[in-house]
């Protein structure tokens, strides 16, 4: 049975992460204690909001180290994966460094309205657990002003004038940029499949 | 590709979920989890709760119907009415709100928009404009629109003021066209158009749609990013598969309404 914690770095999608859970059938704790995150078969960072204060905040609190520290399988959503790659150029932060990449701006060049807001179709780069055998239409709502651009972690992308990575994984560390808690039934079957991840990575 | 978004708006006073023509006479849709549930499994991309009657009385959200919502509903939603600060946003926002837009306050004290995108970012952030056409043929902001009796007419332009919640930190823009609304007879084109060429932040358009060819109308000719509408998906006028259905046959990106279905273990 997963024991999934929810860790709480200030995103107000906190509640809404635990519901989805619940969906599932899985009550998800939040806590910030970090023999509890330690003891966790799954964890989960949610995040909305900047990128800044969210490294702050885990760095006061020390939960950066002990995120680094994980071997279980880790998952970031929207800022929440964001922090999990090097540095931020949202207030110029250095962030977890546990994926290897950098989150980047959209280009103010008019190619794009910012934020990129709404359902945007994933496209399968590399198969593995969590990306293989997507539905035909698999649409994932994004609510977000920074990026990251498609690289070596990329299990799926998706094209805003430029690719960009919707769900990532390195070793243990899963991130979807996109919010599961709100892509409806794509949504719910990929927090399904990070749940299904054994706990031992 | 980002696909164009469906959003029914369901108005909601005393806990109901509301309608009326040109803002007045209300009318009882229906109960709000349930019409939620009823659009989340049409394929709606999006629903917004307008707390319709919270800005004239200087009441707040009931944030329990929004926790209600949030348990169940598994695509985003926005709640507006009432909010008047960030304690309020963040009460919203932490019972599952997923944007929080405003719009009488805002015009109140335009600083809340920048206090708002501080503290949650842009992204939480919808500021809504009600507005009509003047008889000098500006269009103009109003203010109190959920109460007939305490509407007021501003002098503020309805340009300047989305260029100037562009600057405070507007996420996202809901242009709702008095004018149209209510009557069915297509959304404002020309004042989406005027609008969108100032409108760098996610736009959506409210008031006047009655037919698929209204909204394929805003997405392509004003190119909005998302169409707003309730009384054509209250009444079952406008079924929601079958307008996406069309939209795209028309080539408008859309998520098809069958997406929210297909998915295997």
């Amino acid at each position: 049975m997963a024991e999934v914690v929810l860790i709480d770095a200030g995103g107000t999608n906190i509640g809404s992460v635990r519901y989805a859970l619940s969906r599932l059938g899985v009550d998800a704790q939040m806590s910030d204690d970090p023999a509890r995150i330690r003891a966790a078969t799954h964890v989960i960072l949610p995040g909305v909001g900047a990128a800044g204060p969210g490294m702050a905040r885990l760095r006061a609190s020390g939960l950066d180290a002990v995120i680094r520290g994980l071997d279980q399988p880790v998952l970031g959503v929207c800022l929440g994966m964001q922090l999990l790659f090097e540095h931020s150029e949202e207030g110029e932060v250095d962030c977890l460094g546990l994926i290897p990449g950098q989150v980047r701006r959209f280009a103010d060049d008019g190619e794009r309205r910012v934020p990129h807001m709404g359902w945007n179709r994933l496209k399968t780069v590399r198969e593995d657990d969590l990306s293989q055998a997507l539905p035909d239409e698999p649409y994932a709502y994004f609510v977000h002003s920074y990026y990251v651009p498609q690289g070596e972690a990329t299990l799926l992308a998706a094209d805003y004038g430029v690719p960009i990575s919707a769900m990532v994984r390195h070793r243990n560390f899963c991130g979807m940029q996109f919010h599961p808690e709100r892509s409806a039934a794509l949504g719910a079957e990929l927090l399904r499949r990070f749940l299904d991840l054994p706990a031992a990575a | 590709m980002l696909t164009r978004r469906i959003i029914p708006c369901l108005d909601v006073r005393d806990g109901k979920v509301v309608k009326g023509v040109r803002f007045r006479d209300h009318v009882v849709m229906g109960e709000i989890v349930d019409l939620a549930l009823r659009y989340r499994d049409e394929g709606a991309d999006e629903l917004v709760f307008y707390d319709i009657t919270a800005s004239p009385e200087g009441r707040r959200v009931d944030r329990e119907w929004v926790e209600r919502v949030a348990r169940v509903i598994d695509i985003p939603f926005c709640v507006a009415g009432g909010i008047r600060s960030e304690a309020d946003a963040r009460e919203v926002l932490y019972a599952g709100a997923d944007k929080v837009s405003v719009n009488s306050p805002a015009l109140e004290r335009p600083e809340l928009v920048r206090e708002l995108a501080d503290a949650f970012g842009v992204q939480c952030v919808v500021v809504g404009i009600d507005s009509l056409r003047d008889e000098d043929g500006q269009w103009r902001v109003r203010q109190y629109t959920g109460d007939p009796s305490k509407t007021r007419a501003l002098r503020r332009r309805t340009l300047d003021w989305v260029d100037q919640v562009q600057q405070l930190g507007a996420g996202e823009i809901v242009l709702n066209c008095m004018g149209t609304d209510g009557v069915r007879g297509g959304y404002d084109l020309e004042q989406l158009g005027a609008v969108r060429a100032r409108c760098q932040v996610p736009l959506v358009a409210s008031g006047g749609a009655g037919a698929p060819e209204h909204f394929r109308d805003a997405f392509v000719e004003a190119d909005v990013d998302a169409a707003l509408a309730a009384s054509v998906f209250h009444s079952g006028a406008i079924p929601i598969p079958e307008l996406k259905a069309w939209l795209a046959a028309q080539n408008v990106a859309v998520r098809p309404a069958a997406a929210t279905k297909v998915v295997s273990a």
